[in-house]
């Protein structure tokens, strides 16, 4: 989704520093249209990757998280993405019962010399979550209340007991 | 003999070997137990056992870990000293494992939900065959035991003890439903239903982390990421975000792991439903890796362990 076309949403990608890194790189080198609202967080491995940063990133107001690693069999570490591979699917299969729709997050295998693969990878993401739309918030009281709530205070209004 | 005089005799006959017997005995009212550590044979007249006799006493297995420490367990409770076996938190030679033949336990939530007055302190209680006498405020009441048994019991797969030295009573395997219908029901519901529940629920959580302190699997003590400062993963502020980003937590360090006792919900002081999310994550895991964690001595954890080819991992193509 090209920025023009709507408001960007925020993605959080991570990627393996070895594959998917490489594999975006090779898109930007390639100079293949792609959409700007991922931002990418470097891991060196996706077994480096906690399912609780993907938790973490939505509950603090992404809109969609993208985890993409080497094709099994083609980690650097041997083993890292087997590991991820069985966490990210228990995350992504735990999502439902908090409310959080799964669609918001995604796990894939991008290898550096897929810069095709990766232009598809994230425009099809990016896509999704355009469709999605923006993320309820966890907290009920919205940043646009807590701003709405500050200004009044700094204008002497918002506390009763402070004038 | 009683089931009560048989696993007195039975740790009896094993106390000198030990440092001590872990048990149960009257809490601060009739209704509520507490537990007994049992180190002479003086302390054997205050052990109880049945329906009220609900802590998963495995919880204090790990920090016991090199003493000889005998234990009285019910169904549920083995399969938590199966997993921590399995995950060599503790040793088998240093536990004696007296397994009980169990009926089930109550729920106290289901009980104050059933009396008419706050029970506050109640000043007796007799357990009879299927039901409770209660004795509060001067008032009686009785309550069918099948109608205040915790939620755990209606689905027990195992309420004979899965592992033991010493098994007491007469084995009666599995009754139990296949599922809860709250769990099926709230299952059911929207995202944004679900979204909005917990958002709720976890404005009240106060953080008191009873549900992790009872979690006999949760064993980082000290070291638990939610109260590290470095790293920093969950702020102080007590907003429903940080609280459900807790449980979060807990329910990603426990995948694999849980073996649904039920004591974390037990232990909220503000009945938060925790289980709608623990029932869940088993499923998947069930689901997933056919692992139900505590059934069977060596199993690895799923998330310990890879497959090359995983049979039920379907990745989604793009
Ligand atoms: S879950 Fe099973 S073993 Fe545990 S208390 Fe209930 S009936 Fe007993
Ligand atoms: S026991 Fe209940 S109130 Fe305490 S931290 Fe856990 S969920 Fe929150
Ligand atoms: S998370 Fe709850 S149900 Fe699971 S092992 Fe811990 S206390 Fe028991």
């Amino acid at each position: 989704m090209p920025a023009q076309d709507s408001r960007e949403l925020r993605i959080v990608g991570f990627l393996c520093n070895w594959c998917s890194y490489g594999g975006a790189d090779t898109a930007g080198v390639g100079r293949f249209i792609q959409p700007t609202d991922l931002r990418v967080i470097r891991v060196p491995c996706s077994g480096r990757i906690d399912p609780l940063f993907v938790v973490r990133a939505l509950m603090n107001g992404a809109d969609g998280v993208l985890v993409s690693g080497c094709h099994p069999r083609d980690c650097h570490y041997s083993e890292g993405n087997y590991y991820a591979r069985r966490r990210l699917e228990l995350l992504k299969r735990f999502l439902p019962i908090t409310g959080i729709d799964e669609r918001r997050f995604e796990y894939t295998w991008v290898s550096a010399s897929e810069g095709q693969r990766w232009q598809h990878v994230v425009t099809e993401f990016t896509r999704r979550i355009h469709e999605l739309g923006p993320a309820p918030l966890f907290n009920p009281v919205s940043e646009a209340d807590w701003n709405a709530l500050a200004l009044k205070a700094s204008q002497g209004l918002g506390c009763s007991c402070h004038g | 003999m009683s089931q009560l005089d048989d696993l007195k005799a039975a740790i009896k006959d094993r106390l000198g070997e030990l440092d001590c017997v872990i048990g149960w005995e009257q809490g601060y009212d009739a209704l509520h137990a507490t537990p007994l550590f049992i180190r002479s044979e003086a302390d054997l007249d205050r052990l109880i056992i049945g329906p009220l006799a609900v802590h998963n006493l495995s919880t204090y297995l790990p920090g016991l870990k090199g003493k000889k420490v005998g234990i009285v367990v019910k169904g549920c409770d083995s399969r938590s000293v199966i997993e921590l076996l399995n995950e060599k938190l503790i040793n088998r030679d240093d536990v004696v494992i007296f397994g009980l033949c169990c009926d089930g336990v109550v729920s106290q939530r289901k009980i104050r939900a059933a009396l008419s007055a706050d029970p506050g302190f109640v000043e007796s209680v007799t357990v009879g065959a299927d039901d409770l006498k209660i004795t509060v405020a001067g008032q009686n009441a009785t309550l069918k035991l099948a109608d205040v048994k915790a939620d755990k019991c209606l689905t027990c797969q195992h309420p004979d003890a899965v592992l033991s030295d010493v098994l007491i009573g007469a084995k009666h395997g599995a009754p139990a439903l296949a599922s809860l219908a709250c769990q099926d029901e709230f299952e059911a519901k929207s995202d944004a239903e679900k979204f909005a529940f917990w958002q709720e629920t976890m404005s009240r959580c106060i953080r008191c982390y009873a549900c992790r302190n009872a979690c006999p699997m949760c064993v980082c003590r000290d070291y638990c990421i939610a109260t590290s400062r470095d790293p920093l993963w969950v702020s102080q502020e007590n907003s429903p975000t940080e609280n459900m980003m807790f449980q979060m937590i807990h329910v990603s360090h426990l995948a694999g792991r849980c073996t649904e006792c039920g004591e974390c919900e037990r232990a909220c002081p503000v009945d938060i439903p925790l289980m709608l999310l623990r029932r869940y994550m088993n499923k998947q895991v069930k689901d997933v890796f056919e692992h139900q964690a505590g059934t069977a001595l060596d199993q690895t954890p799923p998330l310990f362990t890879f497959k090359v080819e995983e049979e039920r991992i379907h990745e989604r193509g793009w």
